[in-house]
C-alpha cells in the first residue's frame, strides 16, 4: 500500500457531493417535517407561527381528533385492501405459473392482451365496472370494490409473476412431472416456495395501489363503507368552520402510515425482487 | 427390468415446419445402455423428451415392455430422468429432493427412509442429506440428481447430457462411475450426449442422429469400424477420420486409389470389387491409427513417402500431419518413432480397412462387397431413407 494512490480524506469534490446530497435530503424531508410539526401544534400556534417553527405547546389533540373521525374508515380500508391484495396476488401467481410453464396455444397473445390492462387509466373502466357491479348486485358494497381492485390488479400481478417464473428453468417442472407431481402439487411444493421475493414485490405494489386508491373508492362505495382516502378527502375539504390544519395533517399521516409500514417490513425484498432474473445466478 | 422399442416415431411442431424426428426405429433389450448421440439440434433431446412423455409424438408408437405408452402421461410410464441442469428443487434439502417422488407415490415413511438410506449409501452422499442444492458443488449436485432418479427404482433411466456441466476431470471420473453403476444395477438406460467419447465408452448400443434421422444404430464397435455414411464416420472418432477426395481407377481388374504426397505417388489396391465404382468421385476414409510407418524390410503393402507438415504430441501418441492429394491427413504414431517437421517418412495403409464414401451423397460405398447381407442386418440397421 503506497499513500500515493490514496486520495486525501477530504477533497473538494467529496464536500460538493455530500453538500448536494444533504440538500436533496432536506428538500425531500421538508414536507414530512412540516406535517409532523403542524400535527402536534394547536390551531392558534399554526396561525401565528411559521411553517417550520417548533410547536409552543406540544399536543396530541390533532391526532386524537383525526383518529376519532377516521377510525371506522381506517378499518374499511383494511377490509378492502387485505382481501384485494391477497386475492389478486394469489391469482396473479397462478396466472404467471400457467403463462410461463404450461404454455398453451395462444398463451402469448393472451399475455399480450392482459398487459393492456397495465396501461388502462382508472377513468376508462369506471362506467363498465359500475355497470357490471350493478348487474352482479354488488354496487356500493365492499365486496364489489374488492372485486374491482382484484380485476384491475390482475394485469400487474400476472406480469410480475410471469416474468419471475420465466427465469426458472423448465427442467424443474419436467423433473417434478416425472416424479409424479401434478399441476397444483408442482405449484404449491416447488414453485411457490421459490417465489418469496416476487410475492413481496406484489404485496407491496398492490397494497400501495389499493390503499392509496381514491377514485374507485369514491365511485364504488358510499357512506359508512368508504375507504380512508375518501374519508380523508371529506375531512380536509369541508368548507364549513375553521380549518383545523393540525387535524388534517394528523389524518393524512394516519392514512399514509400503513403503506410506510409495509415498505419498511417488506422493502428489502422490493429492490431485490424487481431485479430478480436480470442477472443469472 | 424393461425393454424399450420405438416404432416409426415422428415428431413435428406443426404443419409446414420441418420434422424434428423422422421415422425413428430402434429397439433395446432389457438392461441395455442406449446412447443417443449427435450434434446439437439433431433431435436427440426431443427424442428423449418423447420417451419420457414430456412431449407428445406426432406419429408412431413407443413401447416399454411391449406395452404401448405413447399416450400415457410421464408419471405413468415409470421412468426417471437426470437433467443436464440437474433440476434439483432449490428450496428442498437433498433428502427432501430424493423423497419427493416417493412421497407423491404414497410410499410408507419407513420405506422412504430405507430407500433414501440405500441410495445415499450407493452414491456416497450420506453426509449431504441435510444440505440445500445451492450448498453443493457441481459433482455433488450431479450425484443427488442421480440419487433422485435411482430412488424410485424405475423401469428405465433417461440421462440428458448429465456430465456436460462438469469439469473435464470430474466428467471422466463420473463416466466410469456411471458405467460401474449400470453394471451393478442393470437397468435399461437411455443416455443423450453430444460427446462421441461418452458414446463409445458407455453404450451397449449407439444411435447416431442428425437432422432428426437416425443415421446408424448399432454397437459402438459397428459404428466405429463400419460407419454407414460420411457423417457417422466423421462424427465418431477422435482425432477424426481422414477423408481424401479422389477418383477411382481400374487396373488389372482391381480398383485402385491413386495417392499423391507431392514427392511420391502410390497406387492403393482396394478390396472392393463392385462394378460402377471406377471413374467415380469418391471420398476415401482412413482412421489415423490405420496409417502406420512402413517397416524398412517391406511387407508387400503399398507405401508412400510424404513430408511431415505438423506434429502434435498428445503424450501416449503423436499426431503427425502430412499432405495426400492436397488434403491434410492425420496419422497416429508412437511418440518414439514420430519424426520432426520437415522430415520425410514412409507410410503404409492396410487396403482392407480403407472405407469409401460417395462424394455426392456421403453414403458408404462397397459395403455389400465386404459383408454378408444377413450379417449386416443383424448388426446395423440403417434407416436413412433419403
Amino acid at each position: 500500500m503506497t499513500s500515493r494512490v490514496d486520495k486525501p480524506a477530504v477533497s473538494l469534490s467529496r464536500i460538493a457531493i455530500h453538500a448536494v446530497l444533504i440538500l436533496a435530503c432536506l428538500l425531500y424531508l421538508v414536507p414530512l417535517v412540516v406535517m409532523l410539526l403542524t400535527s402536534f401544534k394547536t390551531p392558534e400556534d399554526i396561525s401565528t407561527g411559521n411553517l417550520l417553527s417548533w410547536p409552543s405547546v406540544v399536543t396530541a389533540i390533532g391526532w386524537i381528533k383525526a383518529w376519532g373521525t377516521l377510525d371506522g374508515y381506517f378499518w374499511n380500508s383494511i377490509k378492502i385492501t387485505v382481501p384485494a391484495v391477497v386475492i389478486s396476488t394469489a391469482i396473479g401467481a397462478l396466472n404467471g405459473y400457467v403463462l410461463s410453464m404450461w404454455r398453451f396455444r395462444g398463451s402469448q397473445l393472451f399475455f399480450g392482451l392482459l398487459l393492456f390492462g397495465c396501461f388502462l387509466p382508472f377513468q376508462t373502466v369506471l362506467l363498465p365496472a359500475s355497470f357490471t357491479l350493478g348487474k352482479m348486485g354488488l354496487a356500493s358494497t365492499t365486496t364489489g370494490l374488492v372485486f374491482v381492485h382484484v380485476v384491475y390488479g390482475l394485469a400487474f400481478t400476472t406480469l410480475f409473476f410471469r416474468n419471475y417464473y420465466v427465469s426458472i428453468p423448465d427442467a424443474l417442472v419436467k423433473a417434478a412431472r416425472l416424479d409424479g407431481a401434478g399441476f397444483f402439487t408442482i405449484f404449491g411444493k416447488i414453485i411457490l416456495p421459490m417465489s418469496t421475493p416476487i410475492i413481496m414485490v406484489c404485496l407491496i405494489w398492490q397494497f400501495t395501489q389499493i390503499w392509496n386508491d381514491f377514485l374507485f373508492g369514491v365511485v364504488f362505495s358510499s357512506g359508512d363503507s368508504q375507504p380512508i382516502t375518501v374519508a380523508l378527502n371529506n375531512l380536509v375539504n369541508t368548507s364549513t368552520g375553521v380549518k383545523e390544519y393540525n387535524v388534517d395533517m394528523a389524518a393524512a399521516m394516519i392514512a399514509g402510515l400503513p403503506t410506510l409500514l409495509v415498505y419498511i417490513v417488506a422493502g428489502k425484498y422490493f429492490v431485490r425482487g424487481l431485479t430478480a432474473g436480470a442477472v443469472k445466478g | 427390468m424393461a425393454t424399450l422399442e420405438l416404432r416409426n416415431v415422428n415428431k413435428t411442431y406443426g404443419a409446414g415446419l420441418p420434422d424434428t424426428l423422422k421415422d425413428i426405429e430402434l429397439k433395446i433389450k432389457d438392461g441395455e445402455f442406449l446412447i443417443l448421440v449427435g450434434p446439437s439440434g439433431c433431435g436427440k433431446s426431443t427424442l428423449m423428451n418423447c420417451i419420457a412423455g414430456l412431449e407428445n409424438i406426432s406419429a408412431g408408437s413407443i413401447l416399454i415392455d411391449d406395452a404401448d405408452v405413447s399416450g400415457m402421461s410421464p408419471k405413468d410410464r415409470d421412468i426417471a430422468m437426470v437433467f443436464q441442469s440437474y433440476a434439483l428443487y432449490p428450496t428442498m434439502s437433498v433428502r427432501e429432493n430424493i423423497e419427493f417422488g416417493l412421497k407423491i407415490r404414497k410410499m410408507s415413511a419407513a420405506a422412504i427412509d430405507e430407500e433414501v438410506t440405500r441410495v445415499a449409501k450407493l452414491l456416497q452422499i450420506e453426509h449431504l442429506l441435510n444440505r440445500k442444492p445451492g450448498q453443493l458443488s457441481g459433482g455433488q449436485q450431479q450425484r443427488v440428481a442421480m440419487g433422485r432418479a435411482l430412488a424410485r427404482r424405475p423401469k428405465i433411466y433417461l440421462f440428458d447430457e448429465p456430465l456436460s456441466n462438469l469439469d473435464a476431470k470430474l466428467r471422466v471420473e463420473m463416466r466410469t462411475e456411471m458405467k460401474l453403476m449400470h453394471q451393478r444395477l442393470k437397468t435399461t438406460t437411455v443416455y443423450v450426449t453430444h460427446d462421441q467419447i461418452e458414446a463409445m465408452t458407455l453404450g451397449d448400443k449407439v444411435a447416431v442422429m442428425k437432422d432428426g434421422i437416425i443415421q446408424q444404430f448399432g454397437t459402438p464397435k459397428d459404428i466405429y469400424n463400419d460407419p454407414a455414411n460420411l457423417f457417422v464416420a466423421s462424427f465418431i472418432g477422435s482425432p477424426p477420420m481422414n477423408f481424401i477426395p479422389l477418383r477411382l481407377q481400374r487396373k488389372d481388374g482391381r480398383l485402385v486409389a491413386l495417392l499423391d504426397s507431392g514427392q511420391a505417388r502410390c497406387e492403393l489396391p482396394l478390396s472392393m470389387t463392385d462394378a460402377g465404382l471406377e471413374d467415380r468421385e469418391v471420398i476415401l476414409g482412413l482412421r489415423p491409427e490405420q496409417i502406420v510407418l512402413a517397416p524398412s524390410e517391406g511387407n508387400g503393402l503399398p507405401t508412400i513417402r510424404a513430408e511431415v507438415q505438423v506434429t502434435e504430441p498428445t503424450g501416449p501418441d503423436t499426431l503427425v500431419f502430412v499432405n495426400l492429394n492436397q488434403s491434410k491427413v492425420c496419422c497416429r504414431l508412437a511418440p518414439d518413432v514420430a519424426p520432426q517437421v520437415g522430415e520425410s517418412l514412409t507410410l503404409q495403409f492396410d487396403p482392407a480397412k480403407v472405407l469409401l464414401f460417395d462424394a455426392a451423397t456421403g453414403e458408404r460405398l462397397g459395403v455389400l462387397a465386404r459383408q454378408q447381407p444377413a450379417e449386416r442386418l443383424g448388426n446395423v440397421t440403417q434407416i436413412n431413407r433419403n
